[in-house]
């Protein structure tokens, strides 16, 4: 397995916002964690990837603990994630927010940099050669010099899903990707999506586009008030009365 | 070809100056613009790069300043000895409170920063065994390398001038490298710096460290220009101007530090001429309210400083955002 959540659990107050939930992640595997603003999937999100302390569970990536690892240390270890509200580098051009993306892949520190170390331009060149290759394949080539804020919604969007792909991870958490995309857009992402998979990337994926999540996932968890009320693949899923209850109310069907 | 025209224009325009100028007190004002200079260098990288503010910056520029006065008269070392540790002892300073310090946000950092300031120049004023309290250290000697002494205000002019030089060329290749990047990074997202594993600390300290052991070479420098120290160059009011300077001339950019050095520093000179004939008999806390105007008037009109006016120029030759 790839990534195992054990039991975990996250209080704000008196408020359960995370409750045992426990699932695994394996190889190119897509996972996607749905349910009602509010039922704690971002929350879920911000502990795996340390940003947030868990009460409670455990959290073991590639057979190491995440409880108490800094989050560039987890970035480090090949997980990375992309936010619900994009957190792009406005100010820097769409091949920087990539090029940064890319930190992990270069190695010049602080006083090389100063003195232009031999070895440290033909570094920059590769990651820029590889980054400027992750803007084509999210279809952002043409926009490369622009400044991220100055870019249309949806391309932010890509934008950040090319940065979090940058350093290469082999497990990416995905925050609403398809949220703000046309259709269009939306199509071009889950085309992506399996793309990547393809390549043996492994995703965890919280998304409100149900059709988006019935075409890519591999397994679905159903979260609400923070606690698991189903797990299985998209079919399972869609048959399920519970999940129909608590998502969509008792009259209407999954997509 | 033309990207280096304009560099090389300027330096040689440099160069020819101390030429044209024979006034000592204007290359006098030369001279204390490239020390502030080099120093407003580092804290652009702090503040217009890595994000933070730092309101203490003149306790460096004085930790620097006394490495040299004492090392060299107490203790008879040869100058660039002195000089080096000069660079050294505010570097390591700035590396211990750093840690504590730079975990605060914004205010709280800027609130920590001025303390520290503070107490540093209490320490200058109280220590009268090293530092000879108030009334400070005189005898340091001329800055000697080599059989070369730089004992008139020419040749210290080129020599301060050369350490900008080198300092800006030292800082263009950190801008354009993966660390001046990652910098950037920060301060644009600190979550997303670190979700693609940008050790965000790391890189503060680093900015934190590097500005205080410039901030130290300018106040080495200055130590051996006026050949006597005391504390009243490194109060709270020097850290202010350092800020100012930085903002004014426009944070995160490549020319902003020499430009906002420039003008506060002329600015200061012609007010403190000025001044007097309109208020008869004022002081120079009448400079605080005009430097405070003229702060908020560039925040109103131009947030970027004059720096950002300069990449305007370059932008519209490049056709897009770099």
């Amino acid at each position: 397995m790839l990534l195992e959540i054990k039991s975990l659990t996250k209080h704000f107050g008196g408020v359960a916002a995370v409750k045992d939930v426990s699932f695994t992640v394996g190889e190119g595997e897509i996972f996607a964690l749905i349910g009602p603003n509010g039922a704690g999937k971002t929350t879920v999100f911000n502990m795996i990837t340390g940003m947030l302390a868990p009460d409670a569970g455990a959290m073991v990536f590639m057979g190491k603990p995440l409880a108490g690892v800094k989050p560039h240390r987890i970035a480090a270890m090949g997980l990375t994630r992309t936010f619900q509200n994009l957190q792009l580098f406005g100010k820097m051009s769409a091949l920087e927010n990539v090029m940064a993306g890319a930190h992990l892949k270069g190695k010049t520190g602080f006083l090389k940099s100063l003195v232009r170390w031999p070895g440290s331009t033909a570094e920059n060149n590769r990651i820029e050669r590889h980054s400027l290759q992750l803007l084509e394949e999210v279809g952002l080539r043409d926009q490369a010099g622009m400044y991220a804020s100055a870019l249309p919604f949806g391309q932010q969007r890509l934008l950040e899903i090319a940065r979090s792909m940058a350093s290469n991870p082999r497990l990416v958490l995905l925050d609403e990707p398809a949220a703000g995309l046309n259709s269009a857009e939306t199509k071009a992402l889950a085309e992506y999506l399996k793309r990547l998979r393809g390549r043996g990337k492994s995703m965890v994926l919280v998304e409100h586009d149900m059709e988006t999540v019935m075409e890519v996932a591999d397994r679905i968890m159903v979260l609400n008030f923070g606690e698991s009320i189903c797990e299985g693949t998209p079919e399972m899923i869609r048959a399920d009365p519970l999940v129909i209850k608590a998502y969509l109310g008792e009259d209407e069907q999954i997509a | 070809m033309k990207k280096i025209a304009f560099p090389v224009a300027l330096i040689l325009a440099f160069a020819g100056l101390p030429l044209l100028i024979k006034s000592n007190y204007l290359l006098g004002i030369l001279i204390i613009i490239g020390l502030y200079a080099i120093i407003v260098i580092g804290l652009g990288i702090l503040m217009g790069y890595a994000g933070q503010v730092s309101f203490g910056h003149a306790a460096f520029f004085g930790i620097g300043g006394y490495t040299v006065a004492v090392l060299t008269t107490a203790c008879h070392w040869p100058s660039i000895a002195a000089l080096i540790a000069a660079l050294i002892l505010p570097g390591l300073v700035a590396a211990i409170i750093g840690g504590p310090t730079l975990k605060l946000k914004e205010l709280y950092l800027a609130l920590a920063t001025l303390a520290f300031g503070i107490l540093v120049h209490i320490l200058f004023n109280e220590l009268k065994g090293i530092t000879g309290g108030p009334s400070g250290l005189t005898g340091i000697p001329y800055f000697t390398v080599g059989g070369l002494v730089f004992d008139r205000d020419i040749r210290f002019y080129y020599l301060v001038w050369s350490a900008v030089l080198l300092v800006s060329l030292g800082v263009n290749n950190l801008i354009h490298s993966r660390v001046g990047r990652a910098m950037r990074a920060v301060r644009e997202s600190e979550h997303a710096s670190e979700s693609v594993g940008i050790d965000t600390a790391a890189l503060k300290l680093q900015a934190f460290v590097f500005s205080a052991v410039l901030a130290g070479l300018a106040g080495g420098l200055y130590a051996f220009y006026v050949t006597f120290i005391s504390p009243s160059p490194f109060g709270f009011h020097t850290s202010v101007q350092f800020v100012l300077m930085a903002v004014v001339g426009g944070l995160g950019t490549f020319w902003g530090p020499l430009l906002g050095a420039g003008l506060v520093v002329a600015l200061g000179e012609a007010l403190r001429w000025a001044t007097p004939l309109v208020i008869p008999g004022a002081g120079g806390e009448y400079q605080i309210i005009f430097f405070g105007a003229i702060l908020m008037l560039v925040m109103i009109v131009k947030p970027g400083g004059l720096g950002a006016v300069m990449d305007l120029f370059k932008k519209s030759e490049e056709g897009e955002a770099h």
